[in-house]
């Protein structure tokens, strides 16, 4: 019997920019996998190409070679089963956070009813269901993302793409969010990837992490957190999670020592 | 602590009375992020403000109407000079069933060419941004087309098409398409990279993509551009009056003109200020009801403010 495939397949990811008169590589032979029900997260410094990585996976951009597999097809174009979150909420300012939720539903045409219904229900587990008739202007930066999560999460897709979700964020929301999104993902287990520069983060949410050197990105070296579940937000003073900071830390090359 | 926000507001927070920031401390903290405060808050001091507006707006009126009246009176200026604000009032009210007349040609020499020009506009914006294949041919003959001097095609235009009203509405069109058709297209191509992402994500159709994110997204700027295309529309149906015809207010004019009768000229251009003000206001209104989610800029007359 052959093993289950894996969520998402990534083996020796290359991509190159083409300008007028040369070509700039991006990412240079990328390969790891995602196993169903896991969040990883991709961590590299500014520009390294994470975000790219994480577009060639939702089908977004083309790749220049390699593989990348969605439960073992090969990702040709955008695909349904995939949750996006961007680094701004990219929220309809013409709709209300409900009926931004129920976008995907009315695109990918739904049943009214039971769209409404799961709308609700997700607003009410990103905590925001007060704030359903509300305009994305009459709410703060922290809140239009959390609807933008809800949004993703809308079509029930088995997987959840994160681009850098908090980094427009200040520290406190950053990780308050944080927390939030570790409880989404322990309700609703979806296979997630998540791009970040941003080290606590990573390990705080992550089963592992894809580090990245810098462009042209190669992996550096995949973490695994060892962390137990389910996680408390205060683990992120203790010392076993202060030891992988440090160990990711010396990994990318901070100096902070 | 009430007590001393209270004074420290009324002492600070005085001259920002106009713009009524109100009571935001109030506020639950959640809803008032963004100094945005909920829409129950605005209304409530807003009778307040705007009368006060008014009042200013009407105190100004009559100081610069009862200057000029005197000015004339002292210094006995004849009337076809310039003629005091009563004579000019005199003549309005005498010729009350003349200038009803001429006012309604000219408004509706201004409103047709304008919805056409909204019409035609729009679906031209359309065009340029859904298809890019037709953008590098409509897009250089819009240009061309709107280099062309109007006043100076305008006697060309009756020679086409007659001294009736036809020729003033494709002058009022011709000047107010311009706006209306790059307003409209930059609007329609300033959807949030982000969302058509998320489209093609979820594998949405063109139809879907134009109606769901384009569309509303090109709304506020498509406003803007009718908002200008409106004052220009007038302009192009006074521009065919005058070049030929026998109706509408720039007929008025140029008879007036003629006849050295200023007055009749002067109540002539304001009753052209009074229909240009009331079209702007009911684009601002429009705007308002159509479109509450656009963050409101300070509309500049009362049709936006009347919700």
């Amino acid at each position: 019997m052959r093993a289950p495939a894996p969520a998402i397949k990534i083996a020796d990811l290359r991509k190159t920019y083409a300008t007028a008169d040369c070509e700039i590589p991006a990412l240079d032979g990328l390969s790891f996998r995602i196993e169903p029900g896991e969040f990883v997260s991709l961590l590299g410094p500014s520009g390294c190409g994470k975000t790219t990585v994480l577009r060639i996976v939702a089908g977004l951009t083309a790749k220049t070679g390699g593989i990348v597999e969605v439960d073992g097809v090969p990702v040709t174009g955008p695909q349904r089963k995939i949750g996006l979150v961007f680094q701004v909420p990219a929220l309809m300012k013409w709709r209300t956070a409900l009926e931004n939720v129920l976008l995907p539903a009315e695109i990918l045409g739904l049943d009214r009813a039971a769209s409404r219904g799961r709308a609700h229900e997700l607003l009410d587990l990103v905590g925001l269901s007060e704030f359903a008739s509300r305009y994305p202007r009459e709410l703060s930066g922290g809140m239009q993302q959390r609807v933008a999560i809800a949004r993703a999460l809308a079509h029930d897709p088995a997987i959840l793409l994160l681009d850098e979700p908090f980094s427009a964020l200040d520290m406190m929301t950053r990780n308050q969010l944080n927390i939030e999104l570790l409880r989404i993902w322990s309700e609703r287990r979806k296979t997630s990837l998540l791009v970040t520069h941003s080290i606590p983060e990573a390990i705080f949410l992550s089963d592992r992490i894809v580090v990245l050197g810098p462009r042209p990105a190669r992996i550096l070296e995949v973490v695994t957190v060892s962390l137990p579940r389910p996680r408390d937000p205060s683990i992120r003073v203790s010392l076993s999670f202060m030891q992988v900071v440090d160990r990711i830390g010396r990994l990318v090359g901070l100096e902070y020592i | 602590m009430v007590i001393g926000s209270g004074i420290a507001r009324g002492g600070l927070e005085k001259r920002r009375w106009p713009r009524c920031t109100g009571p935001n401390h109030a506020l639950d903290a959640a809803t008032a992020y963004r100094g945005l405060l909920p829409d129950a808050y605005g209304c409530f001091l807003m009778p307040s403000a705007s009368l006060h507006r008014v009042l200013k707006l009407t105190l100004t009126l009559i100081v610069l109407v009862g200057s000029w009246e005197a000015l004339c009176r002292l210094l006995q200026v004849p009337a076809f000079l310039i003629p005091a604000p009563s004579q000019v009032a005199l003549r309005l009210y005498d010729k009350r069933d003349l200038y009803f007349m001429h006012t309604w040609i000219t408004i509706y020499e201004t409103t047709a060419g304008f919805l056409l020009a909204v019409a035609f506009g729009i679906v031209s914006a359309a065009i340029i941004v859904v298809i890019p294949k037709l953008r590098d041919v409509v897009m250089p003959t819009l240009l061309v087309a709107q280099l062309v001097p109007k006043v100076a095609i305008a006697p060309l235009l009756l020679i086409w098409f007659g001294y009736g009203l036809f020729p003033k509405i494709i002058i009022a069109f011709l000047v107010a398409f311009f706006p209306i058709v790059v307003n409209g297209a930059s609007g329609l191509a300033s959807v949030q990279p982000e969302l058509l992402d998320l489209g093609s994500s979820l594998q949405a159709s063109r139809w879907q993509t134009f109606w769901k994110f384009r569309v509303p997204s090109a709304l506020p700027e498509i406003f803007s551009g009718m908002k200008i295309a409106v004052t220009l529309a007038i302009i192009g149906a006074i521009i065919g009056e005058f070049v030929g015809g026998n109706r509408g207010l720039g007929y008025l004019i140029i008879v007036a003109n003629q006849e050295l009768d200023t007055a009749l000229a002067f109540a002539a251009i304001l009753l052209l200020s009074v229909v240009g003000i009331v079209l702007y206001a009911l684009i601002e209104m429009f705007e308002r009801i159509l479109i509450p989610w656009n963050a409101p800029s300070e509309p500049l007359t009362a049709g936006g403010r009347m919700l």
